[in-house]
């Protein structure tokens, strides 16, 4: 993993026997000790050490919750409460593990976020990149899985819906999904099987990290100016004890930020449905994966419209994977030379554009499709009446008129606006009308926002990277990063003040 | 500026703080968090919860037991007949294993009186752990009880007599209720 030259020399008689048959601690040594590091890392690059950190916290709380939980759909949520309430510091063990994967997903945004922002994926890092998707795209399979174990309401009826979008595909749709779920619903076949994967993927997902590790500590770390390190005395310092602090550092800061929200809001991130046994006949009334997944499901319900023969369902599908698939392309996408986005003053803010977007699908996701985002004009009241022939439209249209209603008709189908109460009631008497009127806001809606935020984040791969990188003209990269950091060279009796 | 004149310069007391202050947080910060990680091995509250059982004893019928989990570990509860009271009495302390005299294998009821007739232990053979099998089957040489595992032989006090068994059949921490009717045993 180290991918250069270990310094370690071992000193007893035991590391030198030991080094001769299996050199792990030089290994160990040239991957964390002696690695060299570019010396202008900032602290959005401490994100890979609060990671690995986050996959150990789960594995450990994880394989705690282990011994006291139960996959069977009659006893799981009882044993989840029995950990929260009997089993000493289960409590804490859940809440760590829960909020644990909220964490492990806001330092895995921050670190996608950072490797878009400096170029990591470019030449030759891509396969670090892909490795990292790869590892991305298990996390998602693994807190999915894990968020169905304590079968509340939002567990089951949420696994519901992911598992019916496998359903969606044509012909091998259905069988498929009836072989992912055991049986015709979501039952303790699939419990059980989803808790046996949630057990197995964080350990692929460890394996994944070392090959990620290996392939970035093969081609050494990027940095900031996106300068590969060109004289190692000058551009790098050894890993520790210079990043091994700095790690260290951040990872307490972030432990602290962690502990706020274990100790003093530990369910806030979650869904207040999950704490009510699921039930099968009942499905909660607002149904919302975790905040994590927000984005990608705001694209799966945007997409409403049939595409030539694809059905509307199987489009959203399509459309939700693809947004996570076209990560894997961005190496060959992106065409510009240039990695740091210091250089790119354009591409720098579609960049943050983009991370917009990604937000914003974010709330999207959890907002009401059907909701009103911007209001254009007070509420109205409004009346629906079928009518037969253009007599009776008209018929209806001169009552509307009469009353100060806006008319409106397609298909067979009257309706009429108005922004008064007395007026539609009068309307209503005169049109011989007995329902009630219905109440319609007008404005732009969340599904519109949607739509636009997916096209916008689509845009950002397959429009932005490609063209930008031909047409922008960059700023000069520094020579070196040893010259990045010492704006001016450092000379003989120079500022610098004697020590 | 260069290197050299950095390390020259560097404070090896202040250093050697920085070490000792960082290792200690570190150790310190890993024992607090290992011991949740330890605990939560430990029996649960509800558990522990269970670990205490009130039995009713007055429909044990005389030269037979009633046999109760608690804690998922077995008891015996036996109703003596006079001849086995008599016999448990008989026996000279000073011959025996692991002396202990019939009273003091029974414990008060409410009034301060001992109920000679009733007699709660273990029923783990204090050997290996095995359940000896007791009136209705095999009651061994001295009319108490007898292991089937390796052949510990009780008296019908629950002192080991015979087998390879250590110690008496331990009397667990049990209290009768006012009337005398039942008795609350605890782990």
């Amino acid at each position: 993993m180290s991918g250069h030259e270990s310094t370690y020399k071992p000193n007893t008689g035991i590391e030198k026997w030991l080094d001769a048959r299996l050199p792990i601690v030089r290994l160990v040594h040239g991957s964390f000790v002696d690695f060299p590091t570019p010396k202008n890392l900032n602290y959005w690059w401490t994100f890979g050490g609060i990671l690995a950190v986050c996959l150990m916290t789960q594995i450990i709380t994880g394989i705690v919750l282990a011994m006291h939980y139960v996959p069977n759909t009659e006893m799981a949520f009882a044993s989840v409460e029995r950990i929260m309430r009997d089993v000493e510091y289960g409590w804490l063990m859940r809440y760590i593990h829960a909020n644990g994967a909220s964490m492990f997903f806001l330092a895995v945004y921050i670190h996608m976020f950072r490797g878009l922002y400096y170029g990591s994926y470019k030449a030759p890092r891509e396969i670090s990149w892909i490795l990292g998707v790869v590892i991305y795209l298990l996390m998602t399979g693994t807190a999915f899985m894990g968020y169905v174990l304590p079968w509340g309401q939002m567990s089951l009826h949420g696994s519901a819906v992911i598992t019916s979008l496998i359903g969606s595909l044509p012909l091998i749709g259905e069988p498929i999904q009836i072989w992912l779920q055991g049986a015709p619903s979501i039952g303790n076949a699939t419990l059980n099987r989803f808790f046996s994967l949630h057990y197995l993927l964080p350990f692929m997902i460890a394996g994944v990290v070392i090959l990620h590790i290996w392939a970035f500590h093969t081609t050494g770390n990027n940095n900031p100016t996106g300068v590969e390190i060109k004289d190692p005395k000058k551009d790098a310092v050894p890993f520790h004890p210079y990043y091994t602090v700095k790690d260290g550092f951040a990872i307490i800061v972030f432990l602290m930020i962690f502990a706020g929200f274990v100790f003093y809001a530990p369910d806030v991130l979650g869904h207040a449905d999950n704490y009510i046994e699921g039930n099968p006949l009942k499905t909660p009334a607002h149904i919302v994966p975790e905040w994590y997944l927000l984005p990608f499901y705001a694209i799966l319900r945007a997409i409403t419209f049939d595409i030539g023969p694809i059905p509307a369902k199987l489009g959203g599908v399509f459309a939700m994977f693809a947004a996570i698939a076209v990560l894997f392309i961005i190496p060959w996408l992106d065409t510009s030379k240039v990695r740091s986005l210091r250089y790119r003053p354009l591409a720098r803010q579609f960049f943050f554009g983009f991370v917009f977007v990604c937000l914003m699908l974010g709330v999207a996701g959890a907002s009401n499709p059907d909701d009103v985002v911007i209001p254009t004009g007070g509420d109205k009241l409004r009346y629906e009446a079928s009518f037969e022939g253009t007599a009776e439209r008209d018929a209806i249209k001169a009552v509307a008129a009469s009353h100060d209603g806006k008319f409106s008709a397609s298909k067979g189908v009257a309706t009429v606006m108005f922004d008064d109460y007395h007026d539609a009631t009068e309307f209503a008497e005169a049109a011989g009308i007995e329902e009630k009127p219905a109440v319609y806001h007008p404005g732009v809606k969340w599904l519109l926002v949607t739509q636009i935020l997916m096209f916008c984040y689509f845009a950002y791969f397959f429009l932005v990277l490609p063209i930008l990188g031909l047409v922008e003209r960059p700023k000069d990269e520094p020579e070196s990063i040893a010259k990045s950091i010492h704006h001016k060279e450092p000379t003989e009796g120079s500022a610098i003040p004697a020590e | 500026m260069t290197d050299e004149t950095i390390h020259e310069t560097v404070d090896e007391d202040r250093r050697d703080f920085i070490h000792i202050a960082a290792g200690a947080a570190v150790v310190g910060g890993a024992g607090a968090l290992a011991w949740p990680f330890v605990a939560q091995m430990l029996p649960a509250m509800d558990t522990r919860a269970a670990s205490s059982l009130e039995v009713a004893v007055t429909g044990i019928p005389e030269g037979g037991e009633i046999r109760v989990l608690i804690g998922g570990k077995p008891f015996f509860l036996r109703r003596r007949t006079p001849a086995e009271i008599e016999s448990a009495e008989a026996v000279d302390v000073s011959t025996l294993r692991d002396p202990e005299t019939d009273d003091e294998r029974l414990r008060p009821m409410g009034d301060g009186n001992l109920n000679r007739a009733l007699l709660i232990v273990s029923g783990s053979c204090t050997h290996l752990g095995c359940v000896p099998v007791g009136p209705g089957s095999n009651t061994g040489d001295f009319g108490g009880w007898y292991c089937p595992c390796h052949g510990s032989h009780y008296d019908t006090s629950g002192r080991i007599r015979k087998g390879p068994a250590p110690t008496n059949l331990p009397v667990p921490t049990y209290e009768y209720n006012a009337d005398g009717s039942a008795v609350t045993i605890s782990l």
